[in-house]
C-alpha cells in the first residue's frame, strides 16, 4: 500500500494542470481515487455528509450483488445439465455456469466503462464509477444466452440516452441498467421472452422430454394453475424452491434468499433505503391480495397467492437492487414509502392486466424513475404549506391572546 | 418605394431557403412538427412523401398568406391561414390518392394532419405575414426541405436498423443487410427501431450531436 502511495506522489504532477499528461488527468485520478481515499479537502467551509464517499458505497453494493451472482452461476449450469438429463456435481454447475455468464459482465464492464471514461475524456470530468454497479447489474437482469453483441449494444444505449445525455453519474433519471434492459426487451423480444430464452442451452444437445424452458410467469401466462407451477425437469415448485430459486428466469433474480442475503447486507450499512424496499413488497402484497380477491376463474396470473407474487420474477431483485437506486428513487422520507409503495402495486398491476409484458417489475420501476421527483414535490409542498398554516395559526393566538 | 431592387437569388434570399437546413431548422431547433416526425419515420418512402407533400404545402401556403398579407383582417388571419392550407391539404391527398394508393394508405391521417403541423402555421404567422411574397416562397420550401431532411435522416436510421431495407419511392424495398448476416452472424433487426419512441431519440441525438457542433444554438 505504502509504495502505491509513494507511486501515485511521484507521478501525480505529470497529470496536473501544466504536466506532461494533463490530458489524462480524469482517467488517472479515477485509477488514483479507485485505490485510495482521495487526499482533497474543501478550502472553504466543509459540509460532511456521510463518513463514506461515492466509491466505497458502490463496492458495499457490489459486495450486496455477490451471493445474486454467486448463485445465479451455480442456477445457469444447474439448469442446463438438469435440461439435458446428466447429472452434476455442485462444482461442475457453478464453472460451467461461471464460464456462461462471465462474457456477458466481462462486455458490459468494457462497453459501459469504455463509454464513461470518453466521455469524461472529452468533457474534462473526473471519472465517477457509478456504472460499476450498474455494470454488474445488467448481467444479472438478462437471460444467460442473450447474443453478446445485443448485450454491448443495449449497454451503450443505456450509457448514453440513460445517462451520459443528462450529465453523467448521478444526473439520470431513470436506472441506467433497467433501461438497458427494457431496450433488451423492446428491440429483440425473441431473445428476452418465451420459453427457450431462459435456460442456456447448446445446439445438438437434445433436452430431456420433460423440459420446459418457460418463466413461472410465462407458465401462469400460458395457463398453467398456480398450484401447478413447476421447474425445467417439470418438477413441482414448493414456496421453498422459490426462495432458493432453481427455476428458469433471469441469471440473478431467481434466489430470494441470496437477494436477502445482499439486503440484509445494505441495509445493514445504511446504503439501500428500508422504507422503499419494505413499501415496495408492501405495495406489491395489497395489490396481490387485491387480485386474488378480483381474480376471474381463468385468469392464473391474478389467482397466484400474493406473498408467491413477491417471489417469483424480477419482484425481489427490483425491490431490493433497483428500486432503492439512491438517484432515481424519491429523495423524500414521505416520498420513499409513496414511491416504493406505487413501484410494488404497479408491478403486480403490470403483470396481472397485460400478458405481453410477463415482467411488470422493470416497466413499474422505470415508470415510477420517472414520477419520483413529482412525488418529492408534492411531499416537500405539502410540508411547506403545513408549517404555513401552523405559523398562521399561532400568530393568531398570538393575536387574539 | 424607394427599396433597392433585390436579385431573386441575393444572398439574403438564398439564406431563407439554406437556414432552415442548418442552424434554423425547425425540427432541430425549433422543435416543432415532432408529431409527424414520429408518426411516418418507420419507412423511408412514407417519411419522403411527407416531406415532399409538407414542403410544397409550406412553401404555397407561405406565399399564398404573404400575396393576401395585406388584405387579410388581424383579427382572423387564423381562419384564413388554416383555409389557404386546408386546401392545399386537400390537394395533395387528392393526388396522393390517385397516383400513389399505397402511400397514401400508409401515411393515413397523417396527411389531413398537415394542416395542423407546427410548421405550416408557424411560418406563416412568423415569415409570410409580414414578408414578401417571393422571399415567404424561399422561406417555406426552405422549412420544408429542413423538415424533410430530418425525417429522411430518422427514417433511414430507423428502417435501416429496423427492418435491414430501405423503401424508396419508384425503386421499391432495397434489402440493404444481407441475408447471409443474419444467417451466419446471428444478426437481428433491432424491433424498438420500428416503435414510435425511438424516432424520439433520434431526434434527440441529432439535436445533441448539432449543439454540440454548433454552440451558439446552446441556450443560456
Amino acid at each position: 500500500m505504502k509504495a502505491i502511495e509513494n507511486w501515485i506522489q511521484k507521478t501525480k504532477p505529470n497529470f496536473e494542470k501544466g504536466g506532461k499528461y494533463e490530458k489524462w488527468l480524469p482517467i488517472y485520478e479515477s485509477f488514483e481515487t479507485f485505490l485510495h481515499v482521495p487526499g482533497t479537502v474543501t478550502t472553504t467551509g466543509s459540509h460532511v455528509r456521510d463518513a463514506i464517499d461515492l466509491k466505497r458505497a458502490l463496492i458495499i453494493v457490489i459486495f450486496a450483488l455477490v451471493p445474486t451472482l454467486l448463485y445465479g452461476m451455480y442456477n445457469v449450469g444447474s439448469l442446463f445439465y438438469t435440461s439435458i438429463g446428466e447429472d452434476y456435481t455442485m462444482m461442475e454447475a457453478f464453472g460451467y455456469g461461471f464460464i456462461k455468464v462471465l462474457p456477458l459482465i466481462v462486455v458490459s464492464y468494457i462497453v459501459g466503462l469504455g463509454i464513461e471514461f470518453v466521455f469524461c475524456y472529452i468533457r474534462g470530468h473526473e471519472i465517477s464509477e457509478g456504472y460499476l454497479v450498474s455494470g454488474l447489474i445488467i448481467p444479472l437482469i438478462v437471460p444467460v444466452d442473450i447474443p453478446l453483441w445485443e448485450l454491448a449494444l443495449a449497454v451503450a444505449f443505456a450509457v448514453i440516452i440513460g445517462k451520459e445525455a443528462f450529465g453523467g453519474t448521478g444526473m439520470n433519471i431513470v436506472n441506467p441498467a433497467l433501461l438497458a434492459r427494457a431496450f433488451l426487451f423492446f428491440a429483440y423480444p425473441g431473445n428476452m421472452s418465451g420459453s427457450s430464452a431462459w435456460v442456456h442451452s447448446v445446439e445438438g444437445k437434445a433436452t430431456v422430454d420433460a423440459f420446459s424452458g418457460e418463466t413461472i410467469l410465462g407458465q401462469l401466462n400460458a395457463g398453467v394453475a398456480p398450484d401447478a407451477i413447476h421447474g425445467v425437469a417439470n418438477n413441482q415448485l414448493s414456496v421453498c424452491d422459490l426462495m432458493i430459486g432453481n427455476y428458469a428466469g433471469c441469471v440473478g433474480e431467481t434466489s430470494v434468499i441470496a437477494i436477502l442475503i445482499g439486503a440484509a447486507l445494505l441495509l445493514f450499512t445504511g446504503i439501500a433505503s428500508y422504507r422503499i424496499i419494505l413499501s415496495v413488497f408492501a405495495g406489491g402484497f395489497v395489490m396481490g391480495l387485491l387480485m386474488n380477491c378480483l381474480a376471474p376463474e381463468t385468469n392464473y396470473v391474478m389467482q397466484l397467492p400474493a406473498f408467491q407474487h413477491l417471489l417469483i420474477g424480477g419482484f425481489a431483485f427490483g425491490a431490493v437492487f433497483m428500486a432503492t437506486d439512491p438517484v432515481t428513487a424519491a429523495q423524500t422520507n414521505t416520498g420513499k414509502w409513496i414511491y416504493g409503495f406505487l413501484v410494488g402495486v404497479f408491478a403486480i398491476m403490470i403483470r396481472c392486466f397485460n400478458p405481453a409484458y410477463p415482467e411488470g417489475m422493470m416497466l413499474s420501476i422505470l415508470l415510477m424513475n420517472v414520477f419520483a421527483p413529482l412525488i418529492d414535490h408534492m411531499v416537500v409542498k405539502a410540508n411547506i404549506n403545513r408549517r404555513l398554516k401552523r405559523a398562521k395559526a399561532a400568530q393568531e393566538t398570538v393575536t387574539n391572546a | 418605394m424607394a427599396e433597392e431592387k433585390e436579385s431573386l437569388f441575393s444572398k439574403k434570399n438564398l439564406q431563407l431557403l439554406t437556414g432552415p437546413l442548418g442552424s434554423q431548422n425547425p425540427i432541430t431547433v425549433q422543435v416543432l412538427g415532432i408529431c409527424s416526425a414520429l408518426a411516418v419515420t418507420a419507412k423511408v418512402e412514407s417519411a419522403i412523401v411527407m416531406a415532399l407533400a409538407v414542403t410544397i404545402v409550406v412553401g404555397v401556403a407561405n406565399m399564398a398568406i404573404s400575396l393576401l398579407r395585406k388584405t387579410i383582417p388581424n383579427r382572423i388571419r387564423i381562419i384564413v391561414q388554416l383555409l389557404v392550407v386546408a386546401t392545399l391539404v386537400i390537394l395533395v391527398d387528392q393526388i396522393l390518392k390517385a397516383f400513389s394508393y399505397g402511400v397514401s394508405k400508409q401515411l393515413s391521417v397523417y396527411v389531413g394532419l398537415i394542416i395542423t403541423n407546427c410548421i405550416v402555421m408557424g411560418r406563416m404567422e412568423a415569415f409570410g405575414l409580414g414578408n414578401k411574397p417571393w422571399p415567404s416562397l424561399l422561406d417555406g420550401l426552405g422549412n420544408g426541405l429542413g423538415y424533410g431532411m430530418i425525417l429522411v435522416i430518422i427514417a433511414v436510421v430507423r428502417e435501416l436498423f429496423g427492418a435491414g431495407t430501405i423503401t424508396l419511392p419508384i425503386a421499391g424495398e432495397l434489402r440493404i443487410i444481407p441475408e447471409a448476416f443474419y444467417t451466419a452472424c446471428g444478426y437481428e433487426n433491432c424491433g424498438f427501431m420500428l416503435m414510435p419512441p425511438m424516432a424520439l431519440i433520434i431526434v434527440a441525438v441529432i439535436i445533441w450531436i448539432q449543439r454540440s457542433r454548433n454552440k451558439d444554438l446552446i441556450k443560456k
